[in-house]
């Protein structure tokens, strides 16, 4: 595929009057790391293929404030709430998707109170909905028969309750889910959160990423879904350190679609 | 009836154990109000069910199943035999001889006594069971570095007390004949009755004996909740009741920084206008928190609910991963220093005297704060509402906000967010680069 994607920004529909069914907020992780662009690209193909109207933010963008409220800086991250949130509120948006569960939290949970109120959903929601609604079909593919375990991020499952909507998808793709013994409200964190992911870890005797990589593979896993890029990450990391990078891989929900239809 | 001077003398002991019971309940409502105020007024029917559920319910308990249940079975024993506490109190204020017997009927009295022997049975059982736990077994949760000392102590003897406290209750029924000879709810002392003999002053003797020793020992136990871990019997309540309701992920707002931030990004606001007349010129608040005062009475509460289980830090991330960082431990210092400065207030006649000391660094050190991934599995993990999380992020925000002390690292990140709007230094013109890339 050389063609480069069609991904218009919130400017360019303002400049043609238009209004864009759903802003997709792509996140720093999904711009920026190489890793995560891939995901990001996925999403977008997906969103094509269901004919969804979206629109990004591009250069208007910025950080959610995330990292930055979780180690402990209020201030830069109502700073950041309260430029994006007038940017957002500049083009009237109602209704966000984000492949990062971390902007997905900040978005829905705390810009509310500084005065951005949207309808906020993680894209396995959201590709969920599409399924749902007959825009989207999903088939195996490639990965038909796989064995595939889901590892859980923190701020899509525990903190937001969410935990089916990324298995709907995968038990679509007719493989074999096969779940952690710690999953779901009791899974392990990957390491990553509360600004983790940007600093050396504490003294200790393990990485956090390393015995959820355990816990991973003792599944047996061929794949192992991820639906955060800061945890497909890590746990790519972990399948490094346990020199399991040969059999398995670590591959965001949105990729398994996306690839099954070699879209 | 013959009232006379036992009755006297129970009614002096009651009344001293309550008394002083009642002292202690004030003193430990005094400090949790030191706590700034948070309104956990709302929604009170989502409060009262989350507190049926998980306190009354004990819904999280089970998610162990093997403590979950033993804990079930005491807690039931508890809540039950208290029934028979309050036969007892009336008994020994009015010199009466197990007055709902006649009120209730054989029959149903007779079901009562049963049942309730039979729960002593199974808590002395589970109690034994939780004393393995702890000392031979090992748990690893009950072993952690933080549970050396008073805490185990504390632990092994609330196990004792109820050791102690169920073989009086089924002594004080095998030895009191009236109650063997109408042969009602002996179900469990009518099997071993017989080993106290047969002479009647010495089986008056020793049930009198252990009538008298049980309700002591009720009113001491209920003395040393306030000094114990236990205090969660109580406290489990209103700590379920006042609990967060909303999504775990969701850190507050601090309002302070939300009135300068929006007096920053406010073209028409002067930044050197006088305060407005109503406006009280105070002291300028401090971000986060470096003390317990610093907290609000909802952590405090937590504080002082937490009874040491350790299905937070067995669950935590860091902690398993060998890091200092342990969730219980965060809640049992924050107590720790709370009747620490309680105590400061009583000795200087209601004012708390600076005694050089905090919660952080005497504490909770940064090393542990920093160790922690805000993925929240210390609060799900809690049995009865309890959020170290919130108390790690608001000492954070102190470190970062009032002392500038993060990690070089994550004050790296911060300046790449604040100038380039992303964690990395990446230009924000390039965003949208990505969608170029093949």
């Amino acid at each position: 595929m050389s063609e480069t994607l069609k991904v218009p920004t919130m400017a360019e529909y303002m400049a043609e009057g238009k209004r864009p069914e759903v802003l997709f907020w792509v996140g720093c992780s999904g711009s920026f790391d190489d890793r995560a662009k891939k995901i990001t690209k996925a999403f977008v193909k997906l969103m094509h293929r269901a004919n969804v109207d979206f629109a990004v933010l591009g250069t208007e963008e910025s950080c959610t404030g995330d990292p930055a409220k979780r180690a402990g800086n209020e201030f830069l991250f109502q700073m950041q709430a309260v430029t994006n949130i007038e940017v957002m509120n500049g083009y009237e948006i109602k209704k966000v998707v984000t492949a990062c569960p971390h902007c997905f939290n900040t978005l829905k949970n705390e810009y509310p109170a500084l005065g951005g109120n949207y309808e906020v959903l993680h894209h396995t929601q959201f590709l969920k909905s599409l399924l749902d609604k007959g825009r989207l079909t999903i088939e195996g593919g490639k990965f038909k028969g796989k064995r595939i375990t889901f590892h859980d991020p923190c701020y899509l499952g525990r903190a937001n309750n969410v935990y089916e909507a990324p298995r709907d998808l995968i038990r679509k793709l007719d493989v074999e889910l096969v779940e952690m013994r710690k999953c779901k409200k009791n899974g392990l964190c990957c390491g990553a959160g509360g600004a983790q992911m940007f600093k050396e870890p504490e003294p200790g005797n393990k990485d956090v990423n390393i015995e959820r990589t355990e816990q991973a593979l003792e599944t047996k896993p061929d794949i192992i879904a991820a639906g955060c890029p800061f945890c497909n990450t890590m746990m790519t990391d972990g399948v490094k350190g346990k020199e399991k990078e040969d059999s398995v891989e670590v591959m965001d929900v949105a990729e398994l679609i996306a690839n099954a239809q070699d879209l | 009836m013959h009232f006379g001077i036992a009755n006297i003398l129970f009614l002096i002991i009651f009344v001293a154990g309550v008394g002083y019971f009642t002292m202690n309940v004030r003193k430990l409502m005094r400090n949790i109000k030191l706590g700034k105020d948070v309104d956990r007024s709302d929604n009170k029917s989502a409060r009262w069910k989350n507190m049926a559920m998980v306190a009354l319910g004990q819904s999280k308990m089970v998610t162990r199943p093997i403590a979950g249940l033993l804990h079930i079975i005491v807690y039931v024993g508890f809540i039950i035999i208290n029934i028979e506490v309050l036969e007892i109190i009336i008994d020994g204020i009015f010199g009466t001889h197990r007055i709902f017997q006649p009120i209730l009927g054989n029959t149903v009295y007779g079901f009562l006594i049963g049942t309730f022997e039979i729960l002593a049975v199974l808590v002395l059982v589970s109690v034994i069971i939780f004393w393995l736990r702890r000392n031979a077994i090992k748990l690893a949760r009950f072993i952690k570095p933080e549970m050396k000392g008073w805490p185990k102590n504390d632990g092994n003897i609330i196990l004792y007390f109820e050791v102690v406290l169920m073989t009086l209750f089924l002594t004080m029924n095998a030895t009191d004949t009236s109650f063997q000879e109408a042969g009602i709810g002996n179900w469990i002392s009518g099997s071993f009755a017989s080993i106290y003999g047969e002479n009647p002053e010495t089986l008056h003797l020793i049930e009198r004996g252990a009538w008298w020793a049980h309700i002591v020992g009720i009113l001491i136990f209920l003395n040393y909740l306030y000094f114990s871990k236990h205090l969660h019997i109580l406290l489990a309540f209103p700590n379920t009741f006042y609990a967060n309701l909303k999504p775990k992920g969701q850190l507050t707002n601090v309002d302070s920084v939300t009135k300068e931030v929006m007096l920053m990004m406010d073209p028409t606001a002067d930044p050197f206008a006088a305060p407005a007349e109503d406006e009280t010129e105070g002291e300028p608040e401090k971000f986060g928190a470096s003390d317990v005062t610093d907290l609000n009475w909802v952590q405090l509460l937590n504080a002082y609910t937490c009874t040491e289980c350790g299905r937070c830090t067995s669950e935590c991330p860091a902690n398993q991963t060998g890091k200092k960082l342990s969730p219980r431990k965060i809640m049992m210092d924050t107590r720790d220093r709370l009747e620490e400065v309680g105590k400061n207030i009583d000795a200087n006649k209601g004012e708390f005297v600076d005694d050089g000391k905090s919660l952080l660094d005497n504490y909770i050190t940064k090393e542990e704060l920093w160790a922690c991934t805000s993925c929240n599995a210390c609060v799900e993990a809690c049995p009865i509402g309890i959020d170290p999380l919130s108390i790690i992020i608001d000492m954070r925000r102190y470190l970062v906000m009032e002392q500038s002390a993060a990690p070089t690292d994550l004050n790296n990140m911060m300046s790449n967010i604040e100038n380039n709007g992303a964690p990395w230094p990446f230009n924000q013109m390039d965003r949208l680069n990505w969608k170029e890339e093949v």
